[in-house]
């Protein structure tokens, strides 16, 4: 009954987890026919655009649209007062949880009074096509009274700072304090004090597809929607409450996504307002962001702030660290502000620390609204610690990589329990892995301990290289749960159905290499349908590196709940005791028999005939929905080893060997992992030399294009060299943890590391992210002054 | 309006564009070629590469109107007829070139120019070929991987596995 | 992010296209458009007209004799990458084509269309100054022949009127035993440089300097020749403290800066990448020709 492409070798089944299936996601995409958002097609399909503020901060003093009304092709011209009668707020709902946080620093659908970033959207114009849309857009009036802004988070602290909004009293969102353990004794009888302060500046996701939106209005006052987003679930549960539409008249698709890395985990202003104009005006309408929106709209992250003291004994081990956080939140809080809390509990990430203190402050500033980009406040983390681990390492006069030894947590001591909580209350306990194994590994594979002779050799020659080393871990597979539905169908094939999002990382092979092992199935029968509120009630989407872990959990259960199932139908079937059955090859055979009855004849069976008899003792349906449910986190760890050469007079920073050690718990795909730690290293090799969302004085955006904004592009990296540990995860069923951020997460810092001993003879310090050329060539310039 | 013919895949299409609509929207919308993406619209990202008269462009920075009687392709037109993938991409799903694949029909394309002139690149000319095209998924290492796959290649860096 | 609105000509002839732009107003030339299409999509200029001269196939050559040689303002930077004649007598063009966007930009971006555009860091706008090109650019009342010096006005600003169209570049090669230079750090690959530089170098049989031409891009409104630094050169067997005069003498430049780069960082990339050139094209003892 395997009915799969003859061209490729049926994959046994059970051997299916673990090796380097061939993706299912790929065939399609590779021909062109995947469907991303604007390859969507409806009849009469109209196009929309936004008019976005040119100014960081003004009031709105009148908007006039009649000249853009006028235009030809265009069907309306729409501002917040047009949308209200299909809206129950003008406001966006706080996105996800619906607790903490300010509720007056969410953005509003369209702006009419105020605007506070360049790029907020003040009005919407519905055309024929995108170009008639554009131009009427440019047609709209907006006059503006400039107002004052701010646009450094720690001027904006101050209580006579200008506020980023008029409606706010101060800039300051939230302020905390994260702690543990008795820091002032820490510090008092210290052998060492050591201070630094840092910063991480702000990039952007730049998924290769913006962001975007279709709405689709259907006869009975029904809203299909579909949006390139990570969350379709979310959006449908806010799109319910902002469109005051029942349940049943509403669905949300993603369709093919062309990647996330955060931007996408936000719901969106023209997530609402698309699907309002659509209900307003009864058409079927687009939208796409362009490049330049992405710039000016999407969510960007990483500004941080940190002042860090450390206290070590005279051993270098961790005695207390405390410090000051400020956390860059942009003109708006689309969500509850988790990124600070995240980068302020990961900070102390794969070491012993005995107490610690860090002062969270977050503060509004007149530009686009931060949330979460790949890594979500841990790379912040990450670059704060290792950056101390070098600096204890540089004042004592001992090899980086030993002071890392002496305080990473030892595998005997797993599972460890940090004295901080997760965001879901539970204790941070950190469940399996070999931290000291890792470090080890990865240094042994990047030469780390010959690199001294090789340094002061390329140093007789001219020549500046550096070697560098950043650990990290990342908590993965946050709960509280994620859906995982699996159904045989009538004729044998099985269907997932998760409210996972695929959104590129290879989620559908992974779940369907977990169904098929369940079921003994080859995994081309398998087939997984992800992100459509129609077909799976429940869900949350992509965000943490979380949904193997969730989502593979709940389809493992599941297919292990259908296997069970099958037995027992099979067992009253052919009145056979369940102990001489087995599920093999989609069948379940008799032992020591011919006799076997399939999957599909067991599914026919129980999907029920009208009135006959049905197999006793079984429930309808050869189908379960799983939701498998957890509170706490699995910690992947990264060891990363940076090897560079630096050309002090140009700034140039040439990565000559990149070493990645990553350990995501039992893979169930390896090829992928691989390609996630790849992905990974890149975007945080980005954030080290290349990405740079630069701001003016004013809070006029500098870098709106990607000749400015630079993204790394092959030529400028060497052959990642990727290890792969497997330390299983005990908390969870099929012993996974998450990896698309781990990758990330350790990488600048690593690069970091590695330039600034490259740059040892000048006795440079780097204390910032991303490091350009020409703020390497000045600090070298100011060292040979000093 | 303009009426546009043009042979894409070795099929003749025609359609009427505006003279601004550029030839990636027109393949795009008007002719429903959706395989052929935008990602950024300024010439930079390489995800709207096609080949013109055999040329790899970006079909962002060209006016439909200048493709008028060229000879055009595209990534539909790689596969064979009966749906079997080219060397080239069953090269792509079997090093996981490709992530979200939203950069992959530039990237193929980019591609097929580069193996017309030299069926045997080595890594660096591999690289140097691509470096117009981004990809924000892969980290670009699985890509160049197919390449070598697809041409018998030998990567010149360390394999750990 | 699509272009405004325009009205489009497409001559089959330069008198055609010269008539057009001499009628009509606030009409642009398309070449290649490889830098025109992406500011149309980012609606940075707003034509009413477009005159797209891509039909002007008389335009697209590259003539090499003795004496001189001419590459057609229609000409592909691709085509001008691997021209094999051009190559003999010329071989910096290559060089410093390779770094010239990328690939598929090449494929259609226009010689023509690079000088017009004239980029301060741009590549071929450096070669025409450092080979003391003419430019030659046709309109109502004729052809006419700039240098190239006179042809870059300012910034982005190219020397001529609204109703010209660049036909063509010639220049004299050089000897065929000249040796050359080319360098640029751009922060990426086919990126603007922050800093190029070209250099052309004829020595006597005794390798004493006979002729220098250096040109350095990138660090001011203008592509700039160094005649200071050749004055230098000249005369010099071109030994290490020669290199560094002609180096030190960069601060007579002028130098701007912009978000890529101050311009204290701007000069110094400036002087690594002449150092780098005249090495490439000054082989010594110690110093072996540059791959």
């Amino acid at each position: 009954m395997t009915g799969h492409d003859s061209q490729k070798p049926a994959v046994p089944a059970a051997l299916s987890v673990g090796r380097a299936v061939p993706r299912l996601e790929d065939p399609k995409l590779l021909r062109g026919q995947g469907q991303y958002l604007d390859d969507i097609a409806l009849p009469g399909l109209l196009e929309c655009a936004f008019l976005r503020s040119s100014a960081a901060h003004a009031k709105i003093d009148d908007l006039d649209v009649e000249e853009a009304r006028a235009m030809p092709g265009v069907h309306a011209v729409l501002i917040l007062a047009d949308l209200m009668p299909k809206l129950t707020s003008g406001r966006m709902p706080l996105g996800a949880s619906p607790t903490g946080g300010q509720s007056n620093s969410t953005p509003f659908v369209l702006s009419n009074s105020e605007v506070a970033y360049v790029g907020e959207p003040i009005a919407m114009v519905v055309a024929d096509t995108r170009y008639l849309a554009e131009d009427a857009a440019a047609r709209v009036k907006v006059a503006y009274t400039p107002l004052p802004v701010v646009t450094d988070a720690r001027a904006g602290m101050s209580a006579d700072a200008p506020t980023v909004r008029t409606e706010l009293e101060s800039n300051v969102l939230n302020s905390f304090n994260v702690g543990f353990g008795d820091v002032e004794s820490a510090f008092a009888n210290a052998a060492h004090v050591f201070s630094d302060d840092l910063w991480q500046h702000r990039g952007c996701g730049h998924s290769m597809e913006g962001r975007g939106v279709v709405a689709e209005v259907r006869p009975g006052d029904e809203l299909c929607v579909w949006s390139s987003t990570q969350m379709p679930h979310d959006l449908y549960y806010m799109l319910q409450s902002m469109l005051g539409l029942d349940q049943d008249r509403l669905r949300v698709i993603t369709p093919d996504v062309g990647g996330g890395f955060g931007p996408k985990y936000c719901l969106y202003p023209e997530e609402v307002a698309v699907p309002a104009a659509a209900r307003l005006l009864g058409r079927n309408l687009k939208w796409v962001e362009d490049r330049r929106e992405t710039f000016i709209s999407s969510i960007q992250e990483r500004d941080q702030y940190w002042t860090v003291e450390v206290a070590v004994d005279a051993n270098a081990r961790l005695l207390g660290i405390r410090g000051r956080l400020v956390h860059d939140q942009g003109a708006y809080a689309p969500k509850p502000v988790n990124l600070p809390y995240n980068s302020a509990t990961a900070m102390s990430g794969p070491y012993m620390l005995p107490s610690y203190s860090m002062d969270v402050v977050i503060v509004h500033t007149n530009k686009v609204p931060v949330s979460s980009v790949r890594g979500a406040g841990y790379p912040q983390a990450a670059f704060a610690m290792e950056r101390t681990m070098d600096l204890i390492a540089f004042k004592l006069g001992l090899d980086r990589a030993e002071v890392r030894r002496r305080n990473l947590i030892p595998p005997e001591k797993m599972p460890y329990t940090k004295k901080l909580k997760a965001r879901s209350g539970a204790a941070m306990v950190y469940d399996s892995g070999d931290y000291l194994a890792s470090q080890a590994e990865a240094l042994e594979a990047a030469g780390w301990k010959d690199f001294p002779d090789r340094q002061a050799r390329a140093l007789a020659e001219g020549r500046y290289i550096g070697i560098g080393i950043a650990n990290a871990v990342k908590g993965t597979g946050r709960g509280p749960f994620e859906s995982g539905i699996v159904r045989v169908g009538q004729d044998g094939k099985v269907s997932v159905y998760t409210g996972a999002t695929a959104m590129g990382q290879g989620i559908e092979t992974a779940l369907a290499q977990i169904c098929a092992d369940g079921l003994s199935l080859p995994v081309d029968d398998v087939r997984v349908i992800a992100g459509d509120t129609a077909r799976t009630p429940l869900g949350l989407g992509g965000f943490a590196s979380r949904q193997l872990v969730t989502a593979g959990s709940s389809v493992h259960l599941a297919a292990k709940s259908v296997a069970a199932k099958a037995l027992a139908a099979a067992s009253v079937i052919l009145d056979v005791p369940q102990a001489d059955l087995e599920l093999k090859d989609g069948h379940v055979r008799v032992l020591a028999s011919n006799r076997a009855i399939s999957l599909a004849e067991i599914a026919r069976t129980l999907r029920g005939a009208p009135g006959y008899a049905f197999p006793a003792g079984t429930e309808p349906g050869l189908e379960s929905a799983m939701h498998w449910r957890s509170d706490s986190l699995a910690y992947a760890n990264a060891c990363h080893v940076a090897e560079v050469e630096v050309t002090p007079e140009l700034g140039q920073v040439e990565i000559k060997r990149y070493v990645a050690l990553n350990d995501s718990g039992r893979m169930i795909n390896p090829m992928i992992v691989k390609g996630q730690v790849e992905g990974g290293i890149v975007h945080g090799i980005g954030n080290a030399l290349y990405e740079l969302m630069g701001y003016d004085d004013s809070a006029q955006p500098v870098t709106t294009s990607f000749q400015e904004y630079l993204l790394v592009t092959a030529t400028e990296l060497p052959f990642l060299e990727t290890i792969l540990r497997e330390t299983p995860s005990p908390i969870n069923p099929i012993g996974a943890k998450g990896v698309g951020e781990a990758g990330t997460i350790p990488a600048a810092a690593a690069i970091v590391s590695a330039v600034e001993h490259a740059l040892a003879p000048f006795k440079v310090r780097i204390s910032q992210t991303p490091i350009t050329p020409e703020a390497l060539f000045r600090l070298v310039e100011s060292s040979k002054t000093n | 309006m303009h009426e546009i013919e043009m042979l894409i895949n070795g099929r003749s299409y025609s359609g009427l564009a505006e003279a601004r609509m550029t030839l990636a929207d027109f393949l795009r919308h008007s002719l429903g070629l959706t395989g052929t993406h935008l990602g950024c619209e300024h010439g930079v990202c390489g995800a709207c590469t096609v080949l013109v008269d055999g040329a790899s462009v970006r079909s962002c920075l060209m006016l439909a109107v200048q493709a008028k009687g060229a000879i055009v392709e595209t990534v539909e037109g790689l596969a064979a007829t009966d749906g079997k993938l080219s060397p080239l991409q069953q090269a792509f799903q079997d090093t996981h070139g490709l992530q979200c694949g939203y950069c992959t029909p530039g990237m193929l394309m980019t591609i097929v120019e580069l193996l017309r002139e030299n069926a045997q690149p080595s890594e660096a000319q591999i690289r140097d070929a691509i470096s117009g095209n981004i990809c924000r998924c892969t980290g670009y290492q699985s890509i160049v991987e197919a390449v070598l796959l697809a041409t018998g290649g030998k990567s010149a860096g360390r394999m750990s596995e | 992010m699509k272009p405004p609105p325009f009205e489009y000509f497409c001559p089959a002839t330069l008198d055609e296209a010269i008539g057009l732009l001499s009628e009509r107003e606030n009409a642009k030339v398309l070449a290649g458009g490889q830098s025109l299409m992406a500011m149309l999509n980012l609606r940075y200029v707003f034509p009413d007209v477009l005159v797209d001269i891509n039909n002007l196939h008389d335009l697209a050559s590259i003539d090499v004799t003795a004496e001189r040689i001419r590459i057609g303002a229609m000409t592909r930077q691709r085509k001008i990458e691997v021209d094999a004649a051009l190559f003999a007598r010329a071989p910096i063009f290559r060089s410093a084509l390779k770094l010239v966007g990328h690939r598929q930009t090449r494929n259609r971006g226009t010689i023509g269309g690079s000088l017009c555009h004239l980029d301060p860091a741009s590549e071929l706008p450096l070669l025409a100054l450092l080979l003391d090109a003419v430019v030659e650019a046709a309109g109502p009342s004729g052809r006419r022949r700039i240098p190239a010096r006179d042809f870059i006005a300012g910034f982005m600003m190219p020397g001529i009127a609204a109703d010209e169209i660049v036909t063509a570049i010639e220049f004299s090669p050089w000897a065929d035993t000249h040796t050359f230079g080319f360098n640029e750090f751009a922060r990426r690959h086919g990126d603007f440089a922050i800093a190029s530089s070209a250099v052309h170098i004829e020595r006597d049989s005794s390798l004493v300097i006979q002729r220098a031409a250096i040109a350095i891009g990138g660090i001011g409104s203008v592509p700039q020749r160094h005649f200071a630094g050749e004055k230098l050169l000249v005369g010099t067997s071109g030994d290490a403290g020669a290199i560094a005069a002609v180096v030190e003498a960069c601060d007579q430049l002028e130098v701007i800066g912009d978000f890529h780069g101050g311009p204290e960082y701007r000069l110094s990339v400036a002087r690594t990448m002449l150092r780098r050139s005249l090495h490439s094209a000054l082989p010594g003892p110690n110093r072996p020709v540059a791959a």
